[in-house]
């Protein structure tokens, strides 16, 4: 079978790099190796239960009325509304250190404040970073990666307060350790202080389901269980697509969101000893508990708690198997929605060694699940109130689950630190778009299928 | 389809990519961007629309004559004439 393009990976980036194509007339053909969209932001049940991977919050929430923000413009690349998405605004979240909090809410005044009340001494400083941030063009993808670290700390001279500020951007959106390329630094602090958090009463399910709606009425197809198992190559082009069931497809051009190694892995004359490429190291382990009641009903308001307990904010693969001294605690609840959710959740996220957790047995690894569940909860009971008497399920996912559903080696959420931003690859017609591209998070995501489907395939005709 | 048509159809294109801009007041040789929040991605729309309903393609290097609606009448004439 011959299309146009074939998308590697049925993900936010991949559904919407797709949308884009279908609806100006390309014959596009997804396949998806599991038998559930989403890759790396997808949903499962277990026990009657409900559970959301990947989203905690959808970043980047823009009122009815804005138009020049990242999100309404997605939704215009992708012909959708505002109100396909139903996003409801977050209610408060929290930046939690020993010594300092500092609140955000999706009124970035009031982030402002916050940090001139808590930090008084560096209210010029936060004034000249958020010029410098401002000033920066995030979004041309040939510009030079700086460090942000070293640009934050010219700026703001307390190392607290720039830690703190890194905090819940490196958790929601770094994939190198200790540091953070500054675009993606910019893009960060855009999409969670100045524009904020949202999420859908049905979660990412309700993401998913437009997106896929969207894209099969444009005429898109999609393939499910269908990995793609090799990508043949003749003059400096992929001639053949390979799929899991037998299948073989052509393409003029294809886009793959699998990861840029693991689509490199796809070559079949692919020689990794030439593949001069970091892969990410940077994965997590979530704890999701259900509750006999609302948070609320507990006192907890709170949407995201951000938290660290140690004298500087540590962002790196740990030394073992978890890394309970900082975390972040979503609470799906504590969003302004119409309607209660059925049930209480928290789900507690912190950074997590793949190679540890690969290698433990079948029995050492449940074991090992439940010893760390009660040292995370020891932990963030210290953050809000303790609720481990009204946990009425569990559910764990660690780097292995993580690499299992998704195929990205060591389970790294955010992909490789060098990001191709360009798409382009030492191939004609491969391209690479999500998360290795460059674009993180959801919304990210999305963009960058558009902008890939834009840049490769739309604008060449 | 006459100059007419054709200006009044790539508004109505521009219309449908930016449904809450008051596109009443576009001057025709002062370019769009200039004019209405439209970004190039959007711009990119308006070329894409032009290809899906009218099959007419503008490579690349031709977008910039597409900058105001002026040089996007004359640009498309002979493209649109005999639709």
């Amino acid at each position: 079978m011959h299309y146009d393009v074939v998308i590697i990976g049925a993900g936010m980036s991949g559904l919407a790099a797709g949308i884009r194509l279908a609806y100006y007339n390309k014959r596009v053909c997804i396949a998806e190796k599991h038998y559930r969209v989403g890759g790396l932001n997808s949903f499962y049940s277990l026990g009657k239960h409900k559970f959301d991977v990947g989203l905690h919050a959808m970043t980047n929430y823009a009122p009815k009325g804005v138009k020049l923000a990242p999100l309404p413009k997605l939704l215009r690349q992708l012909k959708l509304t505002v109100d396909d998405f139903a996003l409801c605004p977050q209610r408060m979240s929290v930046i939690k250190f020993p010594d300092k909090t500092l609140r955000f809410n999706n009124d970035f005044d009031f982030f402002v404040q916050e940090v001139a009340d808590n930090f008084p001494r560096q209210t010029d400083n936060f004034q000249k970073l958020l010029k410098t941030i401002s000033e920066y063009d995030e979004l041309n993808l040939y510009t030079k990666p700086i460090s942000a670290r070293q640009v934050v700390s010219s700026i703001i001279s307390d190392p607290l307060l720039a830690d703190m500020i890194f905090c819940p951007l490196m958790f929601y959106g770094n994939a190198q350790e200790d540091d953070m390329e500054f675009g993606q630094f910019v893009i960060m602090f855009k999409s969670i202080f100045k524009e904020g958090f949202a999420r859908p009463e049905a979660g990412v399910r309700q993401i998913l389901d437009v997106l896929v709606k969207k894209y099969k009425s444009c005429g898109g197809e999609l393939k499910m269980k269908c990995a793609v198992t090799g990508l043949k190559c003749a003059n400096g082009k992929v001639v053949s697509i390979l799929l899991e069931n037998g299948e073989t497809l052509t393409a003029d051009r294809i886009l793959s969101s699998a990861g840029y190694v693991e689509t490199m892995k796809l070559l079949a004359n692919h020689d990794s000893s030439k593949l001069n490429y970091q892969v990410g190291q940077l994965s997590f382990v979530e704890f999701i508990l259900i509750l006999n009641k609302e948070p609320a009903e507990m006192g907890y308001n709170t949407t995201i708690t951000f938290y660290n307990n140690s004298d500087r904010f540590d962002y790196r693969k740990p030394d073992e198997l978890v890394d309970v001294s900082s975390g972040v605690i979503c609470c799906p609840n504590n969003f302004q929605f119409e309607n209660p959710l059925p049930e209480g959740i928290i789900r507690i996220t912190n950074m997590a060694n793949f190679d540890f957790w690969n290698r433990l047995s079948e029995e050492e690894y449940k074991a090992q699940k439940a010893a760390w569940l009660k040292t995370t909860l020891k932990e963030v009971v210290k953050f809000m109130p303790d609720f481990r008497d009204s946990i009425v399920f569990t559910d764990i996912f660690t780097p292995k689950t993580i690499h299992r559903f998704t195929g990205r080696i060591n389970g790294a959420v955010y992909g490789t630190p060098n990001k191709v931003k360009t798409g382009r690859t030492h191939l004609d017609n491969l391209f690479i778009c999500g998360t290795d591209q460059g674009f993180l998070g959801i919304v990210g995501a999305m963009l960058s299928g558009i902008s890939m489907a834009n840049l490769h395939v739309l604008q060449k005709g | 389809m006459t100059k007419e048509q054709i200006r009044d159809t790539i508004l109505e294109i521009i219309g449908q990519i930016i449904p809450d801009e008051d596109l009443s007041n576009l001057k025709g040789d002062v370019p769009l961007r200039e004019q209405v929040e439209l970004d190039s991605m959007d711009f990119l729309d308006i070329i894409m629309e032009l290809r899906k309903r009218y099959g007419i393609e503008v490579p690349e290097s031709d977008y910039t004559q597409l900058a105001t609606l002026d040089g996007s009448v004359a640009y498309l004439d002979p493209r649109m004439r005999d639709l």
